[in-house]
């Protein structure tokens, strides 16, 4: 698959994943192809950040509400609950901060869909292991001194990331590099080594109050909701 | 209401007389009639749906396009105005009006007060960003438009237009907000006050009365452009324009000529400013804009506006070296509006033509406009 495929492909999933008439907000948004598929598929109403100054002017010149910022320095403006849906796709190994990242798409969405390059991928397991060389392949394509991709991750890691956050998968779809869709959570074994594209969808686990008891008193640590 | 109109022959510009209307400012002062000089492009279509007004800046006027009898030039944003262009007269009504205070065939300063033949000068009340869409709000209801498809300003324009998103919401659908703030910050009113004093300080001044013989304080008035100018550009522009080059010389003259290019480029600006505007409106203009302030309200007055005001769009643009108005001023707005959720675009533009970039040759900026116009045009005229 090329770049524009993957991407096409990525987004006609995301698409599946969406509910008609939902408010949407779409982190690193480009030119707004996303939204616009959103807003014509799904009758979405759409919000995007990008940030690329040539990509946002496109994107608003096309009629679609995108800011001009930096997602790592501008989402703490958004309210909480804000939006239905908050989407970042193939974006999150770019970012400084992943995990504060994640959090706050929980925070700002009642649900996020994130998408990512999966790193324990075979054929980047076997480029490093046999060249003993940074993996350069079509899904992640730079060589590592000029890379935007600054945080490697497998499925693995990122599972145990959403276990350690309390976040529920609600559904996850793998992509082979052929192409090949299937369920994540339904095949057993070698989903970590096949899969070449990742998406997930995400939400908060069901909230309970978890009693930590300290010498003096008991109290709730709710911070997982409060956050 | 009624409203009467006439078109001034010398002005080239209708004027909208407002009379016993007994208008109140925000000041607490009443004036009973005022006009207001303004002008028009293209047509307004049947469905009165594709009025554009434009707020024009600081020492701006009606005249967008087409020849300005005052200066004898082209519209200050005939780039952006006109069949085809960014703004699209062949599909928008334009409408552009002097503002209250101004000197351009609007009620200010220089103006006779109502039923005497005697100049207001000093007399003038006090007028802020509010009174100046109050009375433009007038005007749109006296030409029955009910909904203006957008309000687009720049600088001073661009308070006007927030003003109309917080006083009026239900009369608009969208702004355009360039180069703008939710305040005029402290450096800016000092800036201000700088060219405020140099127009009092011209003995010629005579506390707003110079009319009475005759006068104009020349002086002070060049001098308060000649700093206001700097302001408008950027470090870099001037390198660009100017650097250290000397004016019609090859050596310095140790003396206090216009050596430098710089120099008689800023005496050219002072001069020709005094030709065209009058010092009191100036005094009252810089005044209003001084007075701007939704740093602490903007968010509660969009938030619990008793007029509905969801549907509003916004779009907000910057320039990366403009020093009065910076990119961080309009970001305060973005973000207000994106902590409610509200439909806001925003785009800051790499230039380094400073403030002024919004009536200077900057491509984003008119493919930006034009997007955003005809898409949300498109959406509303299905």
């Amino acid at each position: 698959m090329n770049k524009i495929n993957s991407i096409r492909k990525d987004w006609s999933l995301i698409e599946t994943l969406i509910a008609e008439d939902r408010k949407i907000l779409d982190i690193g948004c480009g030119d707004g192809g996303l939204m616009e598929q959103l807003e014509n598929n799904r009758n979405a109403i759409t919000h995007g950040i990008e940030l690329n100054r040539d990509l946002a002017a496109n994107a608003i010149a096309r009629g679609f509400n995108v800011v001009h910022g930096n997602a790592e320095l501008d989402l703490s403006q958004y309210s909480n609950n804000s939006f239905d849906y908050v989407i970042l796709s193939q974006t999150l190994q770019a970012m400084m901060k992943p995990k504060d990242i994640v959090s706050e798409l929980l925070r700002i969405g009642s649900k996020a869909i994130v998408s990512f390059p999966n790193f324990g991928h075979w054929k980047i397991r076997l480029q490093l292991l046999i060249s003993g060389k940074m993996p350069v392949t079509e899904s992640l394509p730079y060589t590592w001194y000029d890379t935007p991709n600054i945080h490697f991750f497998t499925i693995k890691d990122f599972l145990n990331l959403c276990n350690e956050m309390n976040i529920a998968i609600e559904k996850s779809i793998g992509l082979t590099s052929k192409g090949k869709q299937f369920d994540i959570s339904e095949s057993v074994t070698g989903v970590n080594f096949f899969t070449h594209e990742a998406i997930f969808l995400l939400s908060y686990k069901n909230f309970e109050p978890i009693k930590i008891k300290s010498s003096k008193k008991v109290f709730a640590k709710n911070s997982i909701i409060a956050n | 209401m009624k409203t009467k109109f006439t078109t001034d022959a010398k002005l080239e510009s209708e004027i909208a007389y407002f009379e016993n209307i007994n208008l109140k400012l925000e000041s607490g002062d009443i004036i009973d009639s005022f006009k207001l000089a303004f002008k028009t492009y293209g047509k307004l279509n049947a469905d009165n749906n594709n009025a554009i007004l434009v707020c024009h800046a600081l020492t701006g006027d009606q005249y967008i396009a087409g020849n300005n009898p005052i200066t004898g030039r082209e519209g200050w944003w005939s780039r952006m105005v006109g069949p085809n262009k960014p703004i699209d007269t062949n599909k928008f009504f334009v409408i552009c009006s002097n503002v209250l205070g101004g000197c351009a065939g609007s009620t200010g300063p220089k103006e006779l007060q109502n039923g005497s033949n005697v100049a207001y000068g000093s007399n003038f009340p006090s007028v802020t960003i509010k009174d100046m869409v109050k009375a433009q709000s007038l005007l749109i209801e006296s030409l029955n438009i009910e909904k203006l498809f957008s309000v687009i300003g720049g600088s001073m324009g661009a308070m006007q237009a927030l003003q109309w998103a917080i006083d009026f919401p239900d009369k608009i659908l969208n702004i355009i907000h360039i180069a703008g703030a939710l305040k005029h910050s402290a450096q800016n009113i000092a800036f201000h006050e700088v060219g405020r004093q140099a127009i009092m300080s011209d003995p010629i001044w005579k506390n707003g009365k110079y009319f009475e013989n005759n006068e104009v304080p020349e002086r002070g008035l060049s001098v308060a452009r000649m700093i206001a100018h700097i302001t408008y550009l950027s470090e870099n522009a001037m390198h660009r324009k100017f650097g250290r080059k000397l004016q019609s010389r090859d050596i310095i003259s140790f003396g206090f000529d216009a050596d430098f290019q710089v120099e008689s480029y800023l005496r050219y600006q002072g001069k020709s400013f005094v030709e065209r505007f009058d010092a009191n409106s100036y005094l009252y203009l810089t005044r209003a804009m001084d007075y701007f302030d939704h740093d602490e309200t903007f968010r509660k007055n969009i938030e619990f506006s008793h007029n509905p005001n969801n549907h509003l769009k916004y779009l907000i643009v910057s320039f990366t070296s403009d020093w009065l108005f910076p990119t961080i001023e309009s970001k305060m707005i973005v973000n207000q509006l994106n902590s409610l959720s509200r439909e806001v675009s925003f785009l800051e533009i790499d230039t380094d033509k400073g403030h002024d970039s919004f009536l200077l040759e900057e491509p984003q900026l008119d493919d930006v406009i034009k997007g955003f116009l005809t898409n949300n045009f498109a959406k509303i005229d299905e």
